[in-house]
């Protein structure tokens, strides 16, 4: 027990330190793709230091929710980062959480990101707030239905129980997990706004989404809002690799596999993001009313997941 | 699970050709439709050749090696050819929105997935689950020929129902003779060519490849 608290503190620290560079790697392979000089590895840190030494400029009709929102998305984005197992599977806090009240974390950061960009009255900030209200109703069924497909395997919607069921007993191919991991991809991008439902690096007002909500933040909020970006990506990298490339991650119990669940980890990382920067540069980011038709095809093809699970895996 | 490995790469290709077959219906640009379905063709060659290695049925590698020359690299060639000739290289408006089409896809899945049961049960193969799959993607096929307007998605969707109907036939009876393959096959050739030649012939007359102009169609 004592060690799974160990291990538990230990994950959700390493997300926490992680993050940042996992968003720095996606910039780096995109700039190499574009033919761009690219920028630090170390930049999005840089970044956080730069912002938190700041002081911070409130705007005037802000109430106390703009001030503590970005604690509370913040918080949110370290707990789910809490629930996937990253590293062994041994997660004392993981019967509190299971899939569905991770969707329910999420949920919760987003409505209070939408909820601060509302509060100040801006132009931008409510537009941002309804792209996102858009999108995120879109997703969410179709993410849960992602869920719901690994669950029907594992018979379980624990994250523990569907890494171990998938990845340390005996091997099988399931179709139905090809389904879901496409719906995966266009549900995180449109989860995670980056390129073709938003494009993370755009000020423009025609097609911002995200960056629409936060223009607002600066110092030491923004640096909160910015690390909690970095956190979404890297639980959402951490969730694809635990439904559908868990193979590396330590049983419970089993510290000796740590060193090379730590190895397969960084590796599968560095592949992951090396994959989003090349989806994102063969891509074009898509106009915003196309979106609910991209969200729909995902959320028909986790539908379709589960029909082939019971047509082939029964 | 109790499949050997094959068998549950040969169920893995099998949702990928479905994957592919709503790839289709959801494509709006020709060079993305051909591109799509290229890959179902070798998806489809791919999961031939392992049904014959494992099932020890030699004349599937001929089907394999056929569906491969064929499907794969001939007609897509041909394909990509004439819309350069042709200059079509734009959007194609379905007749009804996608999402539409899509969630009449899903139910057209459901509806093969359970006639498929009964008829699967019967046949002796070991793929038979399969049969489902390979029924769903002829529909789907068939309900992409319905809903494009273009002569040139509806082609493409002939071709791949032919593509489920070749699948279907792998699954339930381990393919059919050589001969009816062969011919089959001779079949989709002359079909592409002699409509590749239709092309010219509806832009000349009617300066569009809209076929909706061929039902006001008189003698003058």
């Amino acid at each position: 027990m004592t060690t799974g608290i160990a291990l538990q503190i230990g994950q959700t620290l390493l997300a926490l330190v992680l993050a940042p560079m996992l968003m720095g790697w996606v910039n780096v392979c995109r700039a190499w793709l574009q033919g761009r000089v690219a920028p630090p590895l170390l930049q999005p840190y840089y970044n956080l230091r730069k912002l938190f030494h700041k002081d911070a400029v409130l705007a005037h009709d802000a109430t106390r929710l703009f001030r503590f929102a970005p604690y509370i998305i913040f918080a949110c984005m370290v707990l789910a980062a809490g629930i996937v197992p990253t590293l062994a599977n041994d997660l004392p806090f993981s019967p509190a959480a299971d899939v569905i009240a991770l969707v329910g974390l999420f949920a919760l950061a987003r409505v209070f990101q939408a909820l601060a960009a509302l509060d100040i009255g801006t132009a931008f900030g409510s537009l941002g707030a309804r792209r996102e209200m858009l999108i995120a109703f879109l997703a969410e069924p179709a993410l849960l239905m992602v869920f719901f497909t690994a669950s029907l395997i594992s018979q379980s919607t624990e994250l523990p129980h569907i890494v171990d069921r998938l990845a340390h007993q005996e091997f099988a191919l399931y179709p139905s997990l090809a389904f879901a991991a496409v719906a995966f991809w266009m549900v995180s991008t449109a989860e995670n706004a980056r390129i073709p439902v938003d494009n993370p690096t755009t000020h423009l007002e025609l097609t911002m989404i995200h960056e629409a909500m936060v223009l607002e933040y600066s110092a030491r909020h923004l640096a909160m809002i910015e690390w909690a970006v970095a956190l979404k990506l890297f639980t959402y990298s951490t969730l694809g690799i635990a439904l559908f490339l868990p193979w590396g991650i330590a049983p419970a119990g089993d510290l000796n596999a740590l060193p090379l669940a730590l190895l397969a980890l960084a590796l599968k990382l560095a592949i992951g993001g090396a994959a989003l920067a090349l989806l994102e540069t063969v891509n074009a980011k898509m106009r915003l009313f196309r979106a609910p038709e991209f969200l729909g095809t995902a959320f028909l093809l986790a539908v379709l997941g589960m029909l082939t699970h019971f047509l082939l895996e029964v | 699970m109790s499949l050997t490995y094959h068998l549950q790469v040969v169920n893995l290709l099998a949702a990928l050709l479905l994957l592919i077959a709503f790839a289709m219906l959801s494509q709006r640009r020709i060079v993305g439709l051909i591109t799509l379905f290229a890959w179902q063709g070798a998806a489809l060659a791919t999961s031939t050749a392992i049904v014959a290695w494992s099932t020890g049925q030699h004349h599937l590698y001929y089907s394999a090696a056929l569906t491969l020359g064929l499907k794969v690299v001939l007609v897509p060639w041909y394909f990509f050819r004439l819309i350069r000739q042709l200059d079509v290289d734009r959007e194609v408006e379905p007749m009804i929105n996608i999402p539409t089409t899509m969630l009449i896809g899903i139910i057209l899945v459901i509806f093969a997935f359970n006639l498929a049961l009964p008829i699967s049960q019967m046949a002796g193969t070991v793929t038979r689950s399969t049969l489902g799959i390979a029924l769903a993607s002829v529909l789907l096929a068939f309900l992409m020929m319905i809903t494009r307007s273009k002569a040139i998605p509806q082609v493409i969707g002939f071709l791949a129902m032919e593509n489920g109907l070749f699948f279907a036939a792998t699954s339930a009876t381990y393919g059919m003779p050589l001969v009816v393959e062969l011919g089959v096959a001779l079949d989709v050739l002359v079909a592409v060519f002699v409509l590749g030649i239709f092309f010219f012939h509806i832009r000349e007359t009617f300066d569009s490849m809209d076929l909706k102009h061929m039902e006001r169609l008189r003698e003058k």
